[in-house]
């Protein structure tokens, strides 16, 4: 069953495609992962769901409903987190989750039980202003402004982006305690390690969705077996191997680089032939399993 | 403090350095060392002291206690020559939008002392090794976040400094143009800059010679990112981080 | 040197790409020129005047044909009767008025000489201080010319007229009165309007404006809970106002509190539509603040008739300030509070004020985005 469902979305700002015929479909009770860095388009499509934008041209529907001619229904079941924070600073804790349980015709104590787990963490805090709550703290807090209402489907738009880690771990954590309870949550993040912990994700570069899927099917269609090389001195290696004309791209990837050849079934010796032409120091080779983000290299210099 | 061989290999020295705002220490002693033309991570959550040790490290704050020297100058009596002879380029701004490339560039060529032949004759070299011909008249605003930070950077070096600190350089960019930034990185370092840098994304961490990981105010590991992933017992950075960050008190920023 | 240079170049840069300031350093000292160079002067012209002459010799006769040929009055017809000259203030079609007694002519053969009477409408006290100096130098020159040969000073003149005066509307004297309506008026519109603004795009700078939009929780509410506010502190400033001018001032209220309040939430309410409207079509605080500044409180001040009298000014920015709220307002409350007016006066005023209220309130609720742009 279809949650929410787009169709050839487009919205130009100037000359500029930011959302350039965009589709997919979310099903009920997924964790849908929108992927892609800064300038994707990943925000345009979050406001257009949320009917705070109108598309140029295209459509787009939440459980149902129109975003364009039914946006008043939209408003009443969707939750929604923007990407900066968005929470009243001088207000305290409760009094911000109070404001909003109002503005939602809702009370905190009616649906406490589905922010508890969340709450309970910045509770002790409650009448600290939340403009002096860490990074952490305040999503969480924005969490559960977005939930008070028991929302039907959630949209979260990089939530975690400038929180530290320990933070991004609890909160995918609680994400997966909501999914549990049967809202459908559209996420979007510029994490590539974090679209593993979605259902489904949807690769976004410049206004274009470039594959979707979940996250094991995108890596296992990797088109060619993955290689990772290492040696003492990567930076000349790194140069050595991108100047070979049987490599087909070569990039850092941490500790290792990853690479691929031209030809379609090279296994790891034809690449220890190639990298160690110049016998470099503590050389080593390997095939390794493909991570999204090398999937999202792949498609990024395909297109 | 140090002999002139020392300072020679070098680039950034600190014993004990301090930081206290009222009873809060912001940085708790820490020392480490710096060679020369070496590309060193230094990581930490918010709020464990990153920013206020850096701040010390460029000219910009004095330390309560303990001592440094950054490319052989004191961070006491010596701001000047230090900030005259650095790089710096944060995530939150490095150029004017509203000025043009050559614009920002003649900026601060003429703000660090470059003479005005070697401006001209340096940002042509820029614009070429950057492909921004075509864009060189047009305003630091239109272009795409990738490409401001690619020229920041080259902003930030521009002046040849012997030490570049970079804050957060590549925050919200897609994974290849990431690649592109650390390979102006890699450039920098073979040609002798030592690159200090901050960063959120842990595999950037691996891309450096050897990284240091605050908590608290204080350093918690110092080693090349090999032998941490093996203490550790772990072979991602994430692990590591992870592990070390868990159990801080201090909460982020 | 060189990196001074350097820094004072890009400066340049900036102040030429950014349009607001060009306009400030280049639209403000050509405005301001016109402005006062042409629009703008305390000076008394074109001042309603009435004549009651009982007398109707030819000395009131004289002296009301000088007064007539210079360009500082403008003659109204003249009245029969005490009655009408009230009348005529009220309306204010005056602000002051000449009374020859029965027997002007022959009293001034006599020792005592002769009286006239100057009633000049006191509630703009500078105005009135200069039209009567000018009514008084006319008379006294008239007066020299009946005294042909020159005296020694301690004696008294053959012949002599004798102004009486009468500030009406303020008895005390009271120089600061006109501008307590102005000042009124300026509180209203930044409290009213610059803030009401301001509160709007903070929401929308901040952030939550998004969150809000996406809520059932109807837009206009979201205007109404942001305009209630300023509404209450307004009246508040109001109430402080007017006790500090009854007290400290010593200015009497004469007439009915009732009418002023509710003259004042009228102009109350369109300030905050105007405010509205302006949170409307700005994006960040500082713009909203710039357009409520200079767009509202300039004209206000300029154009509402307490610093500089609206009669004085050229067509053009008589018939521009018919398009300013606070003008209506200005002349509604100076004629209830300082002259004791009551609605029957007023009503015109009212009803314009009234019209603008609504028309700027339909307007910034239906401009209201409810979507982001």
């Amino acid at each position: 069953m279809s949650s929410v469902s787009v169709k050839n979305l487009v919205k130009t700002y100037g000359d500029v495609k930011a959302v350039n015929d965009i589709s997919f479909e979310v099903q009920k009770g997924e964790l849908f992962g929108l992927i892609g860095p800064d300038g994707a388009g990943k925000t345009s499509v979050f406001r257009i769901l949320t009917t705070l934008l109108l598309a140029d041209s295209g459509t787009a529907t939440v459980e149902g409903l129109d975003v364009v001619n039914d946006y008043r229904e939209i408003r009443n079941i969707v939750g929604y987190m923007p990407g900066r924070f968005s929470l009243y600073q001088d207000l305290t804790v409760e009094e911000n989750l109070r404001f909003f349980a109002t503005v939602f015709g809702t009370a905190i104590e009616e649906n406490y039980e589905l922010i508890r787990d969340i709450y309970e963490q910045i509770k002790p805090f409650s009448k600290r202003r939340a403009g002096k709550l860490s990074g952490g703290m305040k999503q969480k807090l924005a969490l559960c402004c977005a939930l008070i209402h028991k929302p039907v489907v959630l949209f979260l738009d990089e939530p975690t982006t400038g929180v530290d880690v320990v933070s991004r771990k609890e909160f995918w954590e609680m994400l997966g305690k909501l999914k549990k309870q049967g809202i459908t949550i559209v996420v979007s993040t510029p994490y590539m390690d974090e679209a593993t912990l979605c259902d489904r994700i949807a690769l976004i570069q410049n206004g274009r969705i470039m594959s979707i899927d979940t996250p094991d099917h995108i890596v296992q269609s990797f088109p060619k077996p993955l290689f990772a090389a290492k040696a003492d001195n990567i930076y000349s290696l790194l140069q050595d191997l991108r100047s070979d004309t049987g490599v087909e791209s070569c990039y850092p990837f941490g500790e290792y680089l990853h690479l691929t050849l031209k030809e379609d079934d090279a296994d790891a010796l034809s690449v220890m032939r190639i990298a160690g032409r110049n016998h470099p120091e503590g050389l080593e080779v390997k095939i390794v399993p493909p991570t999204i983000e090398d999937c999202f290299i792949q498609l990024m210099e395909k297109a | 403090m140090n002999t002139s061989i020392e300072n020679r290999k070098l680039s950034i020295v600190c014993k004990n350095l301090t930081k206290q705002f009222g009873d809060f220490r912001a940085v708790d002693g820490i020392s480490f060392e710096v060679e020369e033309g070496e590309i060193f991570g230094f990581l930490g959550a918010n709020g464990a002291g990153k920013t206020t040790a850096m701040r010390i490290l460029c000219g910009l704050s004095y330390p309560t206690s303990g001592e440094a020297t950054v490319a052989g100058f004191d961070v006491y009596r010596q701001q000047e020559k230090i900030k005259r002879n650095i790089g710096y380029m944060s995530q939150k701004f490095s150029l004017y939008d509203n000025l043009t490339i050559l614009e920002n560039i003649e900026f601060y060529g003429g703000v660090y002392g470059v003479s005005r032949p070697e401006i001209r004759s340096r940002s042509n070299e820029l614009i070429t090794t950057l492909g921004l011909e075509k864009e060189a008249k047009k305003l630091v605003g239109e272009l795409p976040l990738g490409w401001k930070q690619k020229l920041a950077f080259s902003v930030a070096i521009f002046h040849r400094p012997k030490i570049v600190f970079l804050d957060e350089p590549t925050g919200g960019v897609d994974p290849v143009t990431r690649r592109q930034f650390w390979d102006m990185i890699y450039e920098a370092s073979a040609n002798g800059i030592t690159v200090f840098v901050t960063t959120h994304y842990m595999d950037e961490a691996e891309y450096c010679n050897r990284i240091s990981v605050m908590v608290d105010g204080r350093v918690e590991a110092l080693d090349t990112p090999a032998r941490l992933k093996q203490r550790f017992h772990t072979d991602t950075m994430d692990e590591v981080f992870y592990q070390l960050a868990r159990g801080a008190k201090r909460q982020s920023d | 040197m060189k990196q001074l240079l350097a820094f004072i170049r890009k400066e340049f840069y900036h102040v030429f790409r950014d349009r607001r300031t060009l306009l400030i350093l280049f639209g403000m000292p050509i405005v301001q020129i016109i402005l006062f160079g042409f629009a703008l002067s305390s000076e008394v012209k074109n001042i309603g005047i009435t004549f009651l002459d009982n007398a109707r010799d030819v000395h009131s006769e004289q002296i009301i044909s000088r007064i007539q040929s210079g360009s500082y009055f403008r003659i109204t017809p003249p009245v029969l009767n005490y009655g009408e000259i009230e009348e005529r203030f009220r309306k204010g079609e005056i602000k002051c008025a000449l009374v020859f007694p029965a027997h002007f002519g022959s009293d001034l053969y006599k020792t005592e000489g002769a009286q006239i009477q100057l009633i000049a409408d006191a509630s703009d006290p500078n105005t009135a201080t200069t039209l009567t100096h000018y009514l008084n130098t006319i008379i006294q020159s008239y007066q020299q010319e009946l005294n042909p040969e020159a005296r020694p000073a301690y004696r008294r003149p053959a012949y002599r007229i004798i102004p009486e005066m009468r500030q009406l509307y303020n008895e005390e004297q009271n120089g600061s009165l006109n501008f307590i309506p102005g000042v009124i008026a300026l509180i209203f519109m930044i409290v009213s309007t610059a803030l009401t603004s301001v509160a709007v795009v903070r929401e929308k700078e901040l952030g939550t404006m998004e969150i809000l939009l996406v809520s059932p929780f109807k837009p206009i509410m979201v205007l109404i809970a942001k305009a209630v506010p300023y509404l209450v502190l307004s009246l508040i400033d109001f109430i402080i106002i007017l006790v500090l001018a009854v007290f400290l001032l010593n200015v009497e209220i004469k007439g009915s509190l009732v009418l002023i309040f509710a003259e004042s939430v009228l102009f109350i309410i369109t300030c905050l539509s105007l405010g509205l409207l302006i949170s409307n079509v700005t994006a960040s605080q500082q713009t909203a603040m710039l357009v409520s500044m200079m767009g509202m409180m300039l004209p206000t001040i300029l154009f509402t008739g307490f610093m500089f009298p609206l009669e004085n000014m050229p067509k053009i920015f008589q018939w521009f300030s018919h398009i300013v709220p606070s003008r209506y307002y200005y002349a509604i409350i100076k004629g209830v509070m300082l002259k004791g007016l009551g609605f029957s006066y007023v009503w015109k005023e009212t009803l314009i004020l009234a019209g603008m209220a609504t028309g700027l309130l339909a307007l910034s609720l239906k401009n209201f985005k409810i979507r982001l742009s």
